[in-house]
């Protein structure tokens, strides 16, 4: 593509795949810029187009009609010249320029080598998705232990499953596709523990009815899992792990109705793998500098605040799923939609789409966006869960900073976790707190929705990238540090 | 099959296989530790949030194993702590 693109949109999962493929169509140009080295995001995320005969893991997805209609519709505007795509392209700023934006991003295809790259375009469209929200507990730190995300990852993006005898833990309908998928590939799923209740979807009867989606793909994973056997636990929890180089054995509790272990229901399990996962966090980093406002979502993380077509506070700049809140595949795809329509309607471009089928977008987000929330409401954070922490257990995986030292810096007035990161060190390690960040603040200010530390680089730059720059690095560039030398980037 | 050198010992990979993926397809859960408490650390995020998985790449420290493509040839040493 010669042309500078109308558009740059970073982030190539459902949302950002659909809102690139609405926008090509009406007529703008667009760059699509993904770390990954497939398109597909977290959903449909697949190995690099190239090794999928050596790699097959198509049987493992859901709603792959869509993602092929997405991919081919993309690859011909590629062909037309249209579409800028740039995978293996990690984004590590985005500011305001002019009237536009500069994307600053790392070029890893030839990874460890990388090379800077910018973007500019008048608009912006942010689609980094979110990742596994994880609350501690004794021995997640051992090997073996992963988030429900990750093992989800290796199986989708490598064919690999982390161990042949798993325990998953943790809350939402997000475990229940990671337990069929590992036992579709022929491992012991020896036990599902959802924390939260059946019951409490009762209570929000209206969403679920709404979305009949979404009991189908609900009840074909449980017809999975009851055909593999894989057992599943309501009110349960796994409170401990054990082991040595790695983890041989879990402890699951049944869980009081506050969160807390029962006493005298603990058993002991032996497993090689552990998969957790307490629903999913945003993915911030790019939008939270430019200035956006946030607003509280159901499940207690701060969202991006969007107006009914997806646009932010920020003039020019858009957003679109679960950047927006945590609410699955297909509202993804629908907000891109939306988005994408917002971005031509503002750049006044030919091809608007008809009123009729926008307003049918518009009141499909809402009701699936209805769902989100009741699944948020079902699926809440166990409010006793730091019962079963002990003072010795690590919470900040990076400094190595255990709940003792956390609790005693709360006794001495820390009341965020930005305090707590300036007395303990937790959230100023090589993650900069996206792990440690939601527990510790659940365990410092738990009313209000976990906003998580303004971070300037979204992902460390070495030096070397920055001085090939054309231009010189911006000014936030100059404390974007190499990932060599310092770790405590802004 | 592919293979990248693991430590000066060769390890099999299928294209397409990140680093991480073709450690844990041997059964690899963990290949350095940490710095304070030397705990065993391997993959925890596998998306590259968690900065768990860091492994040295043909000479280049610190490159998180859940992201880089594994490439016959590669080199990757792994064991080091986290603060060099
Ligand atoms: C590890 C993981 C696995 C998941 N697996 C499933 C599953 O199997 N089934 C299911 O129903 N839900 C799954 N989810 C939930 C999933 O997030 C959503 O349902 C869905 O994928 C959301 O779509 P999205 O487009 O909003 O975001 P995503 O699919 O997360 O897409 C965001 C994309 O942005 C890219 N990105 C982020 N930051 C940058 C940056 N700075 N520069 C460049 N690119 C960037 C990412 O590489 C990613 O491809 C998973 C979530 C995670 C975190
Ligand atoms: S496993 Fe988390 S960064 Fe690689």
């Amino acid at each position: 593509m010669t042309e500078p693109p109308d558009l740059v949109v970073v982030g190539a999962g459902p949302a950002g795949m659909a809102a690139a493929a609405t926008a090509l169509a009406g007529g703008l140009r667009v760059a699509l810029l993904d770390s990954g080295t497939a398109l597909g995001g977290q959903y449909w995320r697949h190995p690099p187009e190239h090794a999928r005969a050596a790699l097959p893991t198509d049987d493992l997805h859901h709603g792959l009609d869509r993602y092929r209609a997405l991919c081919e519709a993309l690859a011909a505007h590629r062909t037309a010249g249209r579409l800028d795509l740039r995978l293996g392209h990690h984004a590590w700023s985005a500011v305001r320029e002019g009237d536009g934006f500069a994307v600053h991003a790392v070029d890893r295809r030839e990874a460890p080598r990388e090379s800077a790259v910018v973007l500019r375009a008048p608009r912006l469209l942010v689609a980094t998705g979110a990742y596994d929200r994880q609350l501690p507990f004794p021995g997640w730190d051992l090997p073996g232990v992963l988030t429900a995300g990750g093992m989800q990852a290796l199986l989708k993006g490598g064919g690999v499953a982390a161990g042949s005898r798993v325990v998953l833990g943790g809350t939402g309908p997000f475990l229940l596709p990671v337990a069929a998928g590992l036992a579709a590939r022929g491992v012991e799923v020896v036990a599902v523990c959802e924390a939260a209740s059946p019951r409490a979807w009762l209570r929000h009867p209206g969403p679920l009815l709404r979305n009949p989606g979404k009991w189908a793909e609900g009840a074909g994973y449980a017809a999975t899992l009851v055909r593999h056997r894989v057992p599943v636990s309501p009110r349960t929890a796994i409170v401990a792990a054990e082991g040595g180089e790695r983890v041989t054995s879990v402890r699951i509790a049944s869980l009081a109705a506050d969160g807390s272990p029962r006493p005298g229901t603990e058993r002991r399990v032996e497993v090689d793998a552990v998969g957790v996962g307490w629903g999913f966090a945003p993915q911030l980093d790019l939008l939270a500098p430019l200035g956006c406002s946030v607003t509280d979502s159901a499940d207690g993380n701060a969202v991006v605040a969007v107006d009914g077509g997806q646009r932010t506070t920020v003039p020019g700049l858009y957003t679109a799923g679960e950047t927006c809140g945590v609410g699955g595949a297909a509202l993804a795809v629908n907000e891109g939609r939306l988005a994408a329509a917002s971005v031509l309607a503002d750049s006044r471009a030919t091809l608007v789409p008809a009123t009729k089928p926008l307003a049918a977008l518009r009141s499909a987000v809402a009701r699936q966006r209805a769902f989100a929330r009741a699944m948020a409401l079902a699926h809440p954070i166990p409010p006793a869960w730091s019962s079963w922490l002990t003072d010795e257990t690590v919470v900040c995986r990076c400094e190595e900073v255990t709940a003792g030292s956390i609790r005693a810096a709360c006794a001495d007035g820390a009341h965020d976790h930005r305090q707590i990161k300036q007395l303990t060190r937790a959230g100023m390690g090589w993650c900069q707190g996206r792990m440690c960040g939601p527990a510790v603040h659940c365990l410092t200010a738990r009313r209000r929705a976990y906003e998580p530390a303004e971070r300037l680089v979204a992902t460390p730059v070495t030096l070397g990238a920055l001085a090939d720059l054309d231009e010189g690095p911006p000014a936030s560039a100059a404390s974007a540090d190499s990932s060599e030398t310092d770790k405590e980037c802004p | 099959m592919s293979e990248i050198v693991v430590d000066g010992e060769p390890l099999p990979f299928v294209e397409g296989q990140t680093v991480a993926a073709a450690l844990v397809a041997t059964g690899r859960v963990a290949w350095r530790t940490t710095r304070v408490g030397h705990r065993p650390r391997g993959v925890f995020c596998g998306i590259g949030v968690c900065f768990d998985c860091l492994v040295t790449v043909d000479g280049a420290r610190g490159q998180r194993a859940c992201l880089v493509p594994a490439r016959p040839g590669m080199t990757v040493t792994t064991g080091e702590g986290d603060d060099d």
